[in-house]
């Protein structure tokens, strides 16, 4: 394995009686990116990141994460990797320091589980109760127990999913913070802003398979789609004005507002240098780019299913 | 070593914060013996061979207490870590199944001890018990019962999915178990049918050992029991050990 390979998985199958939940799926991810597995519920993430985690044994394929086979040495790379389960969980009546203290025991080199606390705005809730905690404090926590080993690769599958607004705007920027501590991180997800906003690659399945991999960027890109300017104008506008842009699509206006569409990033610039040249006075403008929801759309016929 | 401490000493304080099995391992075996002990007295009587009801009570009683720590604690602990997915975020972890388990063990049969002591200290303070037996005998067949019973508590523990089903195949071994093997009424006091059902519940051996041990019987009267409890200790060990499960 290459040295700036992290995980390898090829030919990964699973299935659970007639269901078969992963289908031949082969990718690898690089060390210090953020991988991200996303599709609909059931498409097949989270077996495939516990088969990686050595949680799940794979009914055939091969899996190396950071050179071991997750099924062999099991133990050995549980010491390596931090993990946050989407179905787990610690005693209810445990304290939020005596969980950490006690994880921080399993592992030779565990980190000072006070600075983990001070990072996760966990200190003042130290010593609550598990089962006293907020939805976004007991994933804080378990972000917290993750990294409790100061781990080469982290994996949180579903870490925000039952999150309000706020609480996932937080995990996104621990996210980030994590991997800025040049650790590679491996997250599913169904929410694709979510994707989007983090992850260096995704990769989108659906019913086990890989529908495609590639940076949000890129995916978005080969999609192909408009983007969209809008904004309302007072006085006298004619869409004829703006038949000569090179990136225009098409024009239309409706009482008054306008919408514009084009094929690529340029258009805003030449709108709106039209919209000065000729003293437009126009206002409310926005812009509509294709998301990553657009890409799975495109890719799997169906609206991503919550 | 370090998670083996770590572990037990957070195993204890959640033991210690759950009030059901600190009531029936600290709490109940008292309110028997005042319940029992205010009735009865503690007056020799010839049908106990010239001792009182609560000198006999008090080996009986500890037996119960062993019964409640396997049956009882023992099994919805391991069921419900089981069952809450406790024990699934444990196996992400390098920790041992062998250190888990060894910590709990360490955990119950502190508790299962002080409830033994305890029972022991208020019946010697309020009703005079008296004990004429060797103390290190004493203890040692309390260690061999605790061994042999929490392995009961660990085939339980293996075979059991959910902690209400634990709960309730726990209660039901139980209640039959402590009323008809002499742990809560002794068996002299008892019909000759019901001595000879008796024989049928693992307990009972406890609770003959014990007794045995604590009026100053000797080691060899008792070869029987002591069979009977290394065969449960042995098949508990083999079959938890192929039962166990993180998940």
């Amino acid at each position: 394995m290459s040295g700036n390979t992290a995980i390898k998985a090829e030919h990964l199958r699973k299935s659970y009686g007639p269901l078969e939940a992963v289908k031949d799926v082969s990718f690898s991810v690089r060390r210090n990116e953020i991988f991200g597995i996303v599709g609909p519920n059931g498409a097949g993430k989270t077996t495939s990141i516990e088969c990686l985690e050595g949680l799940r044994k794979p009914d055939q394929g091969l899996i190396r994460v950071l050179g071991l086979d997750p099924q062999k040495s099991r133990r050995a790379l549980n010491a390596r990797i931090g993990v946050q389960l989407q179905d787990s969980n610690i005693a209810s009546q445990i304290r939020v320091w005596e969980a950490l203290d006690m994880y921080a025991s399993f592992y030779r080199n565990p980190v000072d589980y006070e600075e983990l606390l001070e990072k996760l705005h966990l200190y003042p809730s130290r010593s609550s109760f598990y089962s006293r905690l907020s939805g976004g404090q007991k994933q804080r926590l378990f972000i917290a127990l993750a990294l409790i080993n100061d781990p080469e690769i982290v994996f949180f599958d579903e870490l925000t999913t039952g999150l309000d607004p706020q609480a996932r705007r937080t995990i996104w920027e621990l996210v980030r913070q994590v991997n800025r501590q040049d650790k590679t991180v491996v997250l599913t997800t169904h929410f694709m802003e979510e994707a989007e906003r983090l992850c260096d690659r995704v990769l989108i399945m659906d019913h086990g398979q890989i529908v495609a991999l590639d940076s949000p960027e890129n995916l978005i890109k080969e999609l192909g789609a408009e983007h969209k300017i809008i904004f309302s104008v007072k006085g006298n506008f004619q869409t004829q004005w703006f038949s000569g842009l090179p990136s225009l699509k098409d024009i239309s206006i409706f009482r008054d507002r306008v919408t514009i569409s084009g094929m690529n990033e340029r258009l805003l610039a030449e709108v709106v240098n039209l919209l000065t040249a000729r003293s437009i006075r126009y206002f409310d403008l926005r812009t509509q780019q294709p998301n990553l929801e657009d890409v799975f759309l495109r890719l799997t016929g169906k609206e991503i299913r919550n | 070593m370090k998670s083996l401490i770590k572990l037990t000493w957070i195993e204890a304080k959640l033991f210690w914060r759950e009030p059901q099995a600190l009531f029936f391992t600290l709490i109940f075996p008292l309110l028997l013996l005042f319940v029992y002990g205010g009735i009865y007295g503690n007056e020799p009587r010839a049908v106990f061979g010239g001792f009182g009801h609560v000198d006999v009570s008090v080996p009986s009683y500890t037996a119960m207490i062993i019964a409640t720590s396997s049956l009882i604690s023992l099994s919805v602990i391991m069921a419900t870590y089981r069952e809450a997915r406790i024990l699934r975020r444990f196996k992400a972890t390098p920790l041992s199944p062998l250190v888990l388990l060894a910590a709990d063990v360490i955990v119950i049969f502190v508790m299962t001890a002080l409830g033994m002591m305890l029972l022991i200290v208020i019946a010697k303070i309020v009703f005079g018990l008296r004990f004429s037996g060797n103390a290190f005998s004493f203890a040692a067949a309390f260690c061999i019962s605790c061994i042999s019973f929490f392995s009961l508590g660990f085939i339980l523990a293996g075979l059991i999915r959910t902690a209400r089903a634990a709960q309730i195949v726990s209660m039901a071994m139980f209640f039959p178990m402590i009323l008809l093997s002499g742990a809560t009424v002794p068996l002299e006091t008892m019909p000759q049918t019901i001595r000879s059902y008796a024989k049928i519940f693992p307990l009972t051996y406890v609770v003959k050992l014990l007794k045995g041990l604590w009026f100053g019987q000797s080691w060899s009267k008792h070869s029987v029991e002591i069979i009977v409890l290394g065969v449960l200790f042995a098949a508990g060990l083999l079959i938890s050990m192929k039962t166990f499960r993180w998940e």
